[in-house]
C-alpha cells in the first residue's frame, strides 16, 4: 500500500476516533442529566 | 444483489463529515423545528433536559431515515445534478457502512425517546422512520406519481412526536399540525419539482410534472394549496389557539394563496422562466416555520 494512502486512512481513523470519543463524551453526560431529571420527577 | 468490486474511496474509512452529510442537516432543520414547536405547543411542563432530549431523537430519527434513504436511493441519486455530489453517488463511502449508520442511528434515537420521553413517542418516531424509509422510499418513489402526497405523511409526524413526548397522548391540535404539513409537502415539493423536472425524468422518478405535465402539476398545486388553507386556520378556528396564531395563519395562508395562483398562471416550461414556481419553494419554507413560530408565541406570549 502507498505510504500516502496508509497516512490517509490513519488521519480518517484519527478524525472518527475524536468525533466517537466526543459523541461518546456528550452521552454520558447526557445519560447523567436525564437520570438526575427522572429522578426530580418521580420524587 | 450483484456485487461490484468498491472503488479506492469507498474502501477507506468513511470521513465523519460524510456520516453529516448523509443526515440530510438542512431538512432536518424543519424537522427540529415543527417537533420543536409541537413540543413547546403542548400542555404541562416538560423538563428541559428531557424536552432536548425528545427534540435530539427527531433529530437523530430524521437523520437515520435521510441516511436509509440515501443508501437506498444511491443509484437514483447518481442521475440527479441536484444529488450526485451526495456521499455514496460520489463514491466517497460503502453502502453498507450507509446501512449501518443509518439503522443504528435509527435504533439509538427510538431507545433514547422510550428512556427519556415516552413508549408512545417512541413508537411514533419508528413508525416515522419505517414510513419514510419503506412507505415512501421504497415502495412509492419509483412507483406513483403520488408518492409526494402519501409520503408527505413522514416529515408530518415530528409535531406529533413532540407533543406526544410532553403529554403522552395525542389530541386534536397535534392531529391538526400533523394534517398542516401533510397538505403543505404536495405544494411544497410539486413547486421544486416543476422547475428541476428534467433531473426527475432522467432518473427515472415519476414525479407530477414528468408524469402529468407542468400545467397538470399546476392545477394540481392550487388545488392542494386549499385543504393546506382550511387545515392552517382550522386550530384558530375550533377554538385550539389565540388570535396571534389565527392573524398569522390567515395573512401566511393568504400570501401562499396568490403565490399559488401565480403558478398557476404561468405557462412557461422552462426552469429559468419559472420564478414564481422558486417563489412559491422559498416562500413554502417561510410559510412552515411561520405557522409553527406563531403557534409557539400564541401558546407562550399571550
Amino acid at each position: 500500500m502507498p505510504q500516502e494512502e496508509d497516512e490517509l486512512i490513519r488521519k480518517r481513523q484519527r478524525e472518527r476516533s475524536r468525533m466517537l470519543a466526543i459523541l461518546l463524551g456528550l452521552f454520558v453526560v447526557l445519560m447523567f442529566a436525564i437520570t438526575i431529571a427522572k429522578l426530580g420527577i418521580n420524587r | 444483489m450483484t456485487s461490484v468490486p468498491l472503488t479506492r474511496d469507498e474502501q477507506l474509512p468513511a470521513d465523519w463529515r460524510d456520516l453529516l452529510a448523509l443526515t440530510k442537516p438542512r431538512v432536518m432543520s424543519l424537522v427540529v423545528f415543527t417537533g420543536l414547536c409541537g413540543l413547546l405547543a403542548a400542555p404541562g411542563p416538560v423538563h428541559p433536559v428531557l424536552g432536548f432530549t425528545a427534540v435530539l431523537c427527531i433529530a437523530l430519527g430524521a437523520g437515520a431515515a435521510g441516511a436509509l434513504n440515501q443508501w437506498y436511493e444511491a443509484d437514483l441519486d447518481a442521475k440527479m445534478k441536484r444529488t450526485a455530489k451526495r456521499p455514496l453517488p460520489a463514491g466517497r463511502m460503502s453502502r453498507q457502512t450507509a446501512l449501518h449508520f443509518g439503522v443504528g442511528l435509527a435504533v439509538f434515537s427510538v431507545i433514547l425517546m422510550d428512556l427519556a420521553a415516552n413508549h408512545l413517542a417512541a413508537a411514533v418516531l419508528a413508525i416515522s422512520i419505517l414510513f419514510y424509509v419503506l412507505v415512501y422510499t421504497v415502495w412509492l418513489k419509483r412507483r406513483t406519481a403520488q408518492n409526494i402526497v402519501i409520503g408527505g405523511a413522514a416529515g408530518a409526524f415530528p409535531p406529533l412526536i413532540g407533543w406526544a413526548a410532553v403529554t403522552g397522548d395525542v389530541t386534536a391540535l397535534p392531529i391538526l399540525l400533523f394534517a398542516i404539513i401533510f397538505l403543505w409537502t404536495p405544494p411544497h415539493f410539486w413547486a421544486l419539482s416543476l422547475f428541476v423536472r428534467t433531473d426527475y425524468a432522467n432518473a427515472g422518478v415519476p414525479m407530477l410534472p414528468v408524469v402529468a405535465g407542468v400545467q397538470s402539476t399546476r392545477r394540481q398545486i392550487l388545488l392542494y394549496t386549499l385543504p393546506m388553507i382550511a387545515a392552517a386556520v382550522a386550530p384558530w378556528a375550533l377554538g385550539l389557539t389565540g388570535w396571534v396564531y389565527g392573524i398569522s395563519s390567515a395573512i401566511l395562508s393568504a400570501i401562499f394563496l396568490v403565490l399559488s395562483f401565480a403558478v398557476f398562471a404561468n405557462k412557461a416550461t422552462e426552469p429559468k422562466s419559472m420564478g414564481p414556481e422558486k417563489k412559491l419553494f422559498a416562500f413554502s419554507i417561510v410559510y412552515l416555520f411561520g405557522l409553527f413560530a406563531a403557534l409557539v408565541v400564541d401558546r407562550w406570549l399571550v
